[in-house]
């Protein structure tokens, strides 16, 4: 993008942003999956379900590329291909609970691998079928700034919509699951029900999440965020709004860099992401080492909330 | 079935016979040991390090191939020395490797931008991910086959104590098996092997090969020997399948065909031991392999 100059004047800068329609399209698209991939990835990072959101962005890609092979749209491919994905792992006996992120027994990880390399396949045949669709191949692995079209960002508002309400009713239940598994079960908390809920919210959060920062880059967005506001408070309410702000700060920014430079956005979404984690790890990591009292509190993988109230 | 003697005929077909039967050898036995340990996620960070490492090379201007095994022998032993067991959680991994494969979309832009790169780019970027096996040339071939040769004989030689100190590292330890080295080395062979691998089936879709072959056999036997050697059988033949099935039919891209006939001798062998678990009465023996250890 090297037809637009950045001057000095920030509020010039962002006055030409925004005389591109196609860059107010990305802010919004941009602004919904933050705020949708902010919350959920605080859960996200609680249950240690990172590796099930790469799985499902992974899987989104073969969905996307083989909607545009049939003349779909590649959202529509996105959105159904995670959403059907996250019920069959929630149908998996063991693959719904928190905390079977990396670990579980090696065939485990090995059969999520497998299933992955296998999705990328897919999408690598309906991309070759596809003549003339290989300049769209980085579009959907590493994401763009210039495709939003106007129908995909009310797509995207509805669907974010739609997932943080069902997160606000399903959030003290998720929260009391996620922390004590056993406890909320003793407590007739519907484990199960809780379980699948979220990995269906995680299914529409990975597939929005894809369309700004591509297939295989989610973690900037679901991930990295969530994991650095947990590494400076322990309290939920704040950790969901911090991871939030987070999000939000790495989408606009990575927008804006990308929109005056020559290097796409996946690249400076994952930079920036990744600079606040190392950030915060290493305020935790000084905190934790000279013992500075006034921290923000205990990190929160290691704290039950007070009482136990559903 | 015409097309099928004259396949190996064609000069294009023999390279990748040579060099897919030597990567897919390599890969399954290698990737038994990866399953075993636990190191599946260690072998995905790899394969985004491998496409960082070729397309920085490519930036650089120097050959892809330096890059992809300098990167991947380096992060395996850094991998190897740094983290202990469970000594990062998965968000940690995620959030880097990301980063990892940022940094690769930056190589590939400033290729693209900067480099000699710009009529060639969307192929080599194509080949790195995807992998390229019916374009290798002969002495491309010819070298893969040498490493991955090389490669087998050094797993072949550590295999043993790699065995003991991968079921048991205290144990291992105590017997004066050197485990603070076998780690390490052992994670530079998967970085070495990813770079192999990425040439033949490319950096995304080389966690396939690593997986797929060594999860099935895990499913068909119990005795790790036979485990380790199905593995590397398996995996040749899900080569020598994919390769053949993409020869007869133009439209499927080998790498497809590779990841596909994988997959399904996955999904075989799941479904053979699930009938054979029915079959035999719940005994000390199916107990152990359900658990998914081994006692040698």
């Amino acid at each position: 993008m090297s037809d637009h100059g950045l001057t000095w004047n920030v509020v010039d800068d962002i006055r030409q942003i925004f005389s591109y329609h196609f860059m107010v399209n990305a802010l919004q698209a941009g602004t919904i999956v933050a705020v949708v991939a902010g919350a959920i990835g605080y859960f996200v990072v609680l249950r240690r379900q990172s590796f099930v959101g790469h799985t499902l962005a992974v899987v989104g890609f073969p969905g996307a590329a083989g909607a545009t092979y049939l003349g779909i749209s590649a959202v529509a491919g996105y959105f159904a291909v995670c959403i059907v994905g996250a019920l069959i792992i929630a149908a998996l006996p063991s693959a719904g609970r928190a905390g079977s992120g990396v670990g579980g027994s090696g065939e485990e990880s090995a059969v999520i691998g497998t299933l992955q390399a296998f999705a990328l396949a897919c999408g690598f045949l309906f991309v070759s079928l596809y003549k003339g669709f290989l300049s769209g191949l980085n579009t959907l692995l590493f994401g763009t700034i210039t495709g939003v079209a106007d129908s995909q960002v009310a797509v995207l508002l509805i669907a974010g919509l739609v997932a943080l309400a069902l997160l606000v009713g399903l959030g003290r239940p998720l929260l009391f699951t996620s922390v004590d598994t056993d406890v909320a079960k003793a407590r007739g908390v519907p484990v199960r029900w809780v379980s699948t809920g979220f990995l269906l919210l995680l299914g529409i959060a990975a597939a929005g999440t894809s369309q700004v920062t591509g297939s295989l880059l989610v973690f900037a967005l679901l991930v990295a965020p969530a994991a650095t506001a947990a590494r400076l408070t322990a309290r939920p309410a704040l950790g969901v709004t911090l991871s939030i702000v987070i999000a939000l700060v790495v989408t606009w920014l990575g927008e804006g860099i990308a929109f005056f430079s020559p290097y796409p956005i996946g690249f400076w979404v994952t930079t920036l992401a990744f600079g606040a984690f190392l950030l915060a790890a290493t305020y935790r990591w000084s905190t934790d080492r000279f013992g500075v009292v006034g921290g923000f509190g205990n990190r929160v993988l290691e704290r039950r909330p007070a009482g136990g109230a559903v | 079935m015409t097309g099928l003697q004259g396949m190996l005929s064609h000069p294009f077909m023999q390279n990748a016979f040579l060099a897919g039967t030597s990567v897919a050898l390599l890969s399954g036995l290698v990737g038994f040991f990866v399953v075993l340990r636990g190191q599946v996620f260690a072998g995905d960070a790899l394969s985004h390090v491998a496409y960082a490492g070729a397309l920085a090379a490519l930036a650089a201007g120097v050959d892809l191939r330096f890059g992809l095994f300098a990167a991947t022998v380096a992060v395996g032993l850094a991998l190897g020395f740094l983290g202990g067991r469970g000594a990062a959680d998965d968000a940690v991994i995620g959030t880097t490797f990301a980063w990892v494969l940022g940094l690769g979309v930056f190589f590939l832009a400033y290729y693209t931008t900067h480099g000699s790169g710009s009529t060639v780019n969307g192929n080599a970027n194509v080949t790195v991910l995807f992998g390229s096996i019916f374009g290798i040339s002969t002495a491309a071939a010819i070298t893969s086959a040498w490493i991955a040769a090389g490669l087998i004989v050094v797993l072949v030689v550590i295999a043993r104590p790699l065995l003991f100190a991968s079921i048991d590292p205290a144990v291992a330890a105590g017997r004066g098996v050197p485990v603070r080295i076998l780690g390490p080395l052992f994670l530079a062979i998967v970085g070495a092997t990813a770079g192999e691998a990425s040439q033949a089936v490319g950096a995304l879709l080389l966690l396939g090969l690593l997986a797929a072959p060594a999860a099935a056999a895990r499913r068909l036997t119990d005795r790790p020997w036979a485990a380790f050697c199905l593995a590397g059988a398996l995996a040749v033949a899900a080569m020598w399948a994919g390769l053949t099935l993409s020869f007869m039919v133009d439209a499927l891209p080998p790498s497809f065909t590779i990841m596909a006939a994988a997959a399904a001798e996955y999904v075989v062998s799941a479904g053979v031991s699930v009938v054979r678990r029915r079959a035999i009465a719940p005994g000390p023996r199916s107990l152990q392999s359900a658990a998914g250890t081994w006692h040698p």
